[in-house]
């Protein structure tokens, strides 16, 4: 049996797919098999972030309608052994699939992978119900800002009311810098907030860019947001590796601000 | 000295940030608009001010989920202290 894994945040732009492709990645490097599942109908991504756009042939509509078979449907990655994609289709949309049959293809997949990881659409409509509905576990991706915690917080309750087990938060985009002079929340200040445990913080890192131009994602490479994202795996994999907040130190400032808080 | 400190980082944009999101969630969840939030908190702000010295200002109010919805007000309180217990 293999434990499903949605990755969602309510907002777009966040930073899921992303996510999604560095945590298959980095699963994938510490030797899960693992499939990655774009269950964005209509805008895929995943395929670009992952380098993999031109080896597309069938796509979960396909395979969900039964014109392909699930292997004929499935990428692997070249660079990793472990690690597959289920692209999505480009040309349908949301309502192209129900949750029922998501549930379905998920079966299909549970003989042969650890992981089945979820990338979500934004919103909270067709798309989202679709891609949580098989999953057992949930991460909720945010940034640091108003706007994302607010949708987050929405997404939240929406995955506690529909007894989701298990949720985790990941905030992407740190910048230690503006925390430290007082200009961004922390990661401390957004646990509070959502009230949701931590899976992991991901710095703010230009190769993320880089990264994603070449479509060669960065987990496990030596940069700070590829450390972040393999400790987020292994995490994941149930390890203790301890929390190295890109922005722990607030300052004098946030220190009293804090105790302020606190008293 | 420490209180001009304090004063100072509140009014950085991330601490902004933290108090109208803290603001905003209470609102979604209630389904209160801002306006009874705002009569609410000068409620709790007048009848704690009646024992003590508090600054209108500086009270947070959020709902968290749990088994129940519940609500907490958080008051920082200038004064009366007795001397030594704090």
């Amino acid at each position: 049996m293999s434990e499903v894994i949605v990755i969602t945040s309510g907002k777009g732009g966040v930073g899921k797919t992303t996510t999604s492709a560095n945590i298959g990645t980095g699963l994938a490097i510490l030797g899960k098999r693992t499939v990655m599942i774009d269950t964005d109908i209509g805008l895929r991504n995943l395929d670009v972030v992952m380098g993999l756009e031109n080896r597309i042939v069938y796509n979960l509509v396909d395979v969900v309608e039964g014109n392909c078979r699930m292997k004929q449907a499935l990428i692997r990655d070249k660079r990793y052994p472990n690690l597959y994609l289920l692209p999505s289709a480009q040309t349908r949309d949301k309502s192209a699939v129900n949750p029922e049959q998501m549930i379905k293809l998920i079966d299909d997949l549970q003989e042969e992978f650890d992981y089945i990881l979820l990338d979500c659409p934004a919103g909270i409509e067709q798309g989202f119900k679709n891609a949580v509905a098989g999953a057992g576990r949930a991460l909720v991706v945010t940034t640091p800002e108003v706007s994302a915690i607010r949708d987050a917080d929405r997404i939240v309750g929406l995955l506690e009311n529909g007894e989701m087990k298990s949720i985790h938060l990941i905030i992407n985009r740190v910048r230690a810098d503006m925390v430290r002079r007082g200009d961004m929340m922390s990661v401390d200040d957004v646990m509070d907030i959502l009230a949701v445990p931590l899976l992991g913080a991901v710095p703010e890192d230009e190769a993320i860019v880089i990264s994603t131009n070449q479509g060669e994602p960065l987990a496990g490479t030596d940069t700070p947001a590829g450390q972040a994202y393999l400790d987020i795996c292994r995490r994941l994999l149930g390890e203790d590796v301890p929390l190295s907040l890109p922005n722990v130190s607030y300052g004098f400032f946030g220190r009293l601000a804090g105790l302020l808080r606190r008293a | 000295m420490d209180r001009r400190l304090a004063l100072a980082y509140r009014n950085r944009s991330g601490e902004i940030a933290r108090r109208r999101l803290k603001f905003l969630l209470t609102a979604d969840k209630t389904g209160f608009s801002p306006e009874t939030l705002e009569m609410l908190r000068e409620d709790i702000c007048r009848a704690v001010s009646k024992y003590m010295d508090v600054d209108p200002g500086q009270i947070e109010m959020r709902v968290r989920n749990g088994l129940l919805p519940v609500l907490y007000a958080a008051i920082p309180i200038k004064g009366p202290f007795v001397r030594g217990t704090i």
